[in-house]
């Protein structure tokens, strides 16, 4: 028999997460510019709105009407593959992350994760590592030599960073002893966060997550000033939106992962002695996990508009030279201290 | 021999190892960003706020009028001659009866222009100019569509009769009082 509540339940939470995502990377955009200002003492956007808030729309708007070229030598199917593959899987992630405690109507519990994965962990690098395809396609897709090294430069960093990115992951499995997403934030309850215990760990976690999104210091792929733009050189209009927003999105995920992973997720030292109904819990739990989305975003915003990129083999050579034998090292600790300390 | 206590010793120094961590220095640099949310911002909102010019600002030429209102120049073309970019050109013409109230004296410009992308702003014109007519403002030359347009005649030079129609430029003419 098939559970219709189940299906509702999911229904409303999907398309809840689609919306909420994608107005938070559109006002991400407004964020980076606001936060780029003030950090350069200027005021930033201010003419659309009070205090510019529009300008996330206007920009939105300016990018559907564009004109939207698609270069003659470039391979067309691929080349449209591209952006959606990328905005796509930045989307899918966003299935495991337990975003709050369950609601309950009556007997019903409306639980707040799309999808309870025992190997939620698994899935997330799956997906990730998927939206690199996206890069590479675009940029491969788009028969332009910047676009191309772009890509190129894009694969071989994902590839680089995913590994030390996966030893730190590790090293959390072994202290939970789960691969589920929920259970790693439960586990964490209290004051318990990750961090304390693993701070070598989210040090790595940290550095690859900003590799991984391609954000400053490690936007190579991009590199305004000498790929004219990277992969994304040949797109236009709302094609190169999506990749835009995509990456404002994977921002907004990546932060939403090390969160749950690192800083306890929607746990908040003192939230059970508060003495709360389920539901407004539930309410707090949220608020709770945002807050810390929040800041790791602004976070992500603060290092842009403070470190300079790195050269090409600086970036190699932290990924291959230092970031693995670090994340093995620890790896290595963390099941030392497991097996004869604990 | 040391000349001054400015001069500093150059070396090449190796990094030891917490600072080939980098990560003080990031944090450090980090707080210096930081620190700059709370600093004064430099923006200037330009419609609505201006920068305080000063009295001597060379911006937009006038073509000034007297108390009584008639233009003060005569034509004589010294302007034309002063200006190195080779901006003004004019066309005299004799002052009929009955124009007393419009011109000073008995010769006026019946056409007189000055190519705005040729003009350098330099003041020289008003430094030749004997009958204190033209002066440089603090008003700023607006943008336009297209090159015709920068050509600016006596309909946009010569300052309006009306008392807010004038044009003050005493900042200028105080400079020149200070120079001579």
């Amino acid at each position: 028999m098939i559970d219709w509540w189940l299906i509702l339940d999911k229904v409303i939470l999907v398309v809840v997460i689609f919306v909420v995502s994608l107005a938070i990377a559109a006002y991400s955009t407004y964020g980076e510019r606001k936060i780029a200002a003030v950090i350069q003492d200027r005021i930033g956007p201010d003419r659309a709105g009070p205090w510019g808030i529009f300008q996330p729309l206007a920009d939105g708007g300016k990018f559907f009407f564009k004109e939207d070229i698609t270069p003659n030598a470039a391979d067309k199917f691929l080349f449209i593959l591209g952006p959606s593959l990328f905005i796509t899987t930045a989307l899918m992630t966003s299935a495991i992350i337990p975003w709050g405690k369950s609601f309950f109507f009556g007997e019903h519990e409306f639980s707040l994760q799309v999808a309870d994965l025992n190997v939620g962990i698994l899935y997330l690098l799956a997906v990730v590592s998927i939206g690199g395809y996206g890069i590479m396609i675009g940029g491969w897709a788009s028969n332009n030599k910047f676009a191309l090294l772009g890509a190129l430069r894009a694969s071989s960093q994902m590839i680089s960073y995913e590994v030390p990115m996966g030893m730190a992951i590790i090293s959390i499995i072994l202290m939970s002893n789960s691969l589920n997403l929920r259970e790693i934030v439960d586990m964490q309850q209290g004051f318990h966060w990750n961090v304390f215990y693993q701070p070598l760990g989210f040090l790595i976690f940290l550095i690859c997550a900003f590799a991984e999104c391609n954000r400053a210091p490690f936007d190579l792929p991009e590199s305004e000033s000498e790929l004219v733009g990277g992969y994304h050189t040949e797109y236009s209009s709302m094609k190169l939106g999506f990749f835009l927003f995509a990456e404002y999105i994977n921002m907004f995920i990546s932060s939403t992962i090390i969160a749950c992973l690192f800083f306890g997720g929607y746990h908040f030292p003192g939230i059970d002695s508060l003495g709360l109904s389920p539901n407004w819990a539930a309410i707090v739990s949220i608020c709770v996990l945002f807050a810390k989305i929040f800041f790791f975003i602004f976070f992500f915003m603060w290092v842009r508009w403070t470190l300079p990129r790195f050269r090409y083999d600086q970036l190699m050579r932290l990924g291959w030279k230092v970031l693995i034998p670090l994340s093995i090292f620890n790896v290595l600790a963390t099941g030392a201290w497991l097996t004869f300390v604990k | 021999m040391q000349l001054t206590n400015r001069s500093k010793v150059a070396s090449v120094k190796t990094l030891n190892w917490v600072e080939q961590i980098y990560l003080p220095a990031i944090i450090k640099g980090m707080i210096i960003t930081f620190s700059h949310i709370f600093r004064k911002k430099a923006t200037v909102k330009y419609p609505e706020q201006k920068r305080p010019i000063a009295g001597v600002y060379r911006g937009l030429h006038v073509l000034k009028r007297d108390e009584q209102g008639r233009e003060n120049c005569t034509a004589c073309g010294l302007c034309a001659v002063a200006c190195p970019a080779e901006a003004i050109t004019m066309e005299a013409a004799e002052r009929q009866k009955g124009e007393e109230n419009l011109y000073r004296e008995e010769k006026y410009a019946a056409m007189y222009e000055i190519n705005m992308l040729r003009c350098i702003f330099c003041g020289l014109c008003e430094e030749a100019c004997p009958k204190d007519a033209i002066y440089l403002t603090d008003r700023i030359l607006p943008s336009n569509y297209a090159r015709n347009k920068f050509i600016y005649g006596k309909d946009l030079l010569v300052e309006g009769t009306a008392p807010d129609q004038r044009v003050d430029v005493t900042g200028r003419k105080k400079n020149y009082e200070m120079n001579v």
